[in-house]
């Protein structure tokens, strides 16, 4: 799997029927810094993530592995919105608003 | 499979179906010699790998085959604990 930010949707009306009912976004890859790679995929959204939230998306046929993908034409699929992550202990991003919520990152 | 080192772990609560308990870590791509030799990337783990910690990852489809529910999409995850690899080099060719 990768980082990635959801950077914006597809919309579609032309389209193999087994693509449809789908939400598709364009999800821009980025390294364990958190800077962008410059690369992209249009990814099946599993999850219900939202413009602009960090997220985990997995490629190849492990994207069809879901009740929403499964044998549909999809090798990307965002599988895991991230709330936090770290690199040799240091924190390098964390989503707003996960303490006022009153969870703890480290038992999350 | 390839070589990897654990740099880092990511926490993300909302997550897919058949996910619930996975650890999700960050992990560098190794090269023979042990030096970096790809882009980073995130993967399940289940031989409770700690932050350093040179590992082998499977990747692709058959990283769901190592979690408890194969159904899920997962395309890395992190397999073993490497105590030792060696490789090696190349001999020159005698000529006759």
């Amino acid at each position: 799997m990768f980082i990635g930010k959801v950077v914006g949707t597809v919309v579609s009306t032309i389209k193999d029927p087994k693509v449809t009912e789908l939400k598709l976004q364009v999800v821009a890859e980025l390294d364990e810094a958190g800077l962008p790679r410059g690369k992209y995929v249009v990814a099946a959204d599993t999850v219900g993530a939202g413009h602009g939230d960090l997220v985990l998306f997995a490629q190849g046929s492990s994207a069809r592995q879901t009740v929403l993908t499964d044998g549909r034409p999809i090798d990307a699929a965002i599988m895991a919105v991230i709330d936090s992550w770290d690199v040799e202990g240091r924190l390098v991003y964390q989503k707003e608003g996960l303490e006022a919520l009153g969870l703890d990152p480290a038992e999350v | 499979m390839h070589l990897g080192r654990v740099i880092g772990r990511v926490v993300a609560t909302r997550r897919s179906d058949g996910l619930q308990g996975q650890r999700f870590l960050i992990v560098r791509p190794l090269d023979e010699r042990g030096e970096a030799c790809a882009p980073t990337l995130v993967a399940c783990d289940v031989v409770q790998s700690g932050l350093g910690d040179v590992v082998h990852v499977c990747d692709g489809r058959e990283a769901t085959l190592a979690l408890e529910t194969s159904f899920v999409p997962v395309d890395a995850t992190l397999v073993g604990h490497v105590e030792q690899f060696a490789h090696e080099t190349p001999t020159a060719k005698r000529r006759p």
